[in-house]
């Protein structure tokens, strides 16, 4: 009897062993759905994830950019604006942060979206990313009209409204928003708070696993 | 009754330096309290773009701690926290011309607070900048 306990115990700890040892996976952000699908004359159920929508933006290269600039890459998203007073300063100092790691990196791209349509025109957010160091195409700097980007900002769950009593004249989050090669959610952190910005090069690090 | 008289004056000796250091330590501990309200208002008012280490952000917002730049100007550092600055300044020698924003809010003592920390944790100063002298820069700014 105490043998076959010993057994048993000895097979419980080898099974929570293996599942440790099971590679680690980011979540998937967002409302999903079922959809019936017709393969091999089998009827299966596919998970339909929230996913990036396509997109034309302008860059700080006045080159229009689509999402097919990031295909096979994970990138890092956020929304800020050039002369914003508040939360951007530390959000982009952040994200540089991400940008000299993986600097040349080809694995991962970086994406910021201006929610001041009306100031940052190209030639403002070139300006800008020089100032900041950023000289490469890895890390684009997009603006585009107001309904198209305040729209994406919903997509990505980044809140963003144009606010007159607020300083800069634009309210909105400071997240930084980590996009799988399937435009998936797969991570999304303060920004302007270091630990969760720990956490998320924590998780860039297991999404780039993902890929190996 | 000499040795009645030796320990008089060793008292007496012993009661000066006691005055002497608490004279000195209710300075330093004056300039301590001035750093530590200076710490809170930069994290809420400078931080952000200078950064809490004082570094700035590449050529967008300078660091502070050229202390070639406190000696220079340090007549108008007053009027730069409390009326912004619109022209391009240099710092290490790079040249800077993002605007900064006005801080109407503070108070010439926040001001005098708010120098003190930011030229004695990023400046290595070691003197405290009073309330007058705030107030004599602030009437001198253009």
């Amino acid at each position: 009897m105490i043998r076959i306990h010993f057994i048993f115990s000895f097979l419980v700890g080898l099974s929570l062993l293996a599942c440790q040892t099971e590679k680690k996976k980011l979540p998937i952000y967002g409302n999903r759905e079922a959809e019936e699908k017709v393969v091999d004359g089998k009827t299966i159920v596919d998970t339909i994830y929230h996913t990036i929508p396509n997109y034309e933006f302008l860059n700080q290269d006045s080159v229009i950019i689509t999402n097919k600039v990031f295909e096979n890459k994970i990138y890092i998203s956020n929304f800020f604006f050039t002369h914003c007073p508040t939360i951007c300063p530390t959000m982009q100092r952040n994200l540089l942060k991400f940008y000299e790691k993986y600097k040349g990196d080809p694995r991962i791209a970086f994406l910021s979206h201006s929610i001041d349509f009306k100031y940052d025109s190209p030639s403002v957010l070139k300006s800008y990313a020089n100032k900041l160091g950023v000289d490469s195409e890895q890390w684009q700097f997009v603006t585009g009209d107001k309904a198209s980007i305040y729209k994406m900002a919903d997509n990505y769950f980044v809140y963003a409204k144009e606010d007159k009593n607020v300083p800069g004249g634009y309210d909105h989050q400071g997240y930084l928003v980590l996009v799988d090669h399937d435009k998936r959610i797969r991570a999304a952190y303060d920004g302007t708070d270091d630990e969760q910005v720990q956490l998320l090069f924590n998780d860039v690090e297991t999404l780039l696993k993902e890929y190996e | 009754m000499p040795s009645f008289k030796l320990s008089t004056s060793l008292f007496a000796i012993l009661g000066l330096v006691i005055a002497f250091s608490n004279c000195q330590s209710k300075e330093s501990v004056e300039k301590a309290q001035y750093v530590a309200n200076g710490r809170k208002l930069f994290a809420t008012h400078c931080q952000n773009c200078h950064g809490a280490d004082g570094k700035g952000l590449g050529k967008l917002y300078p660091p502070l701690d050229d202390t070639l730049f406190y000696k220079e100007h340090q007549d108008k550092l007053a009027c730069y926290i409390k009326y912004g600055i619109d022209t391009t300044i240099h710092v290490h020698g790079i040249a800077y011309n993002s605007k900064m924003p006005e801080n109407p809010t503070l108070t010439p003592i926040d001001i005098a607070y708010l120098i003190t920390y930011i030229t004695t944790e990023f400046g290595n100063s070691e003197t405290k900048v009073s309330v007058d002298d705030v107030n004599k820069q602030l009437e001198n700014c253009q």
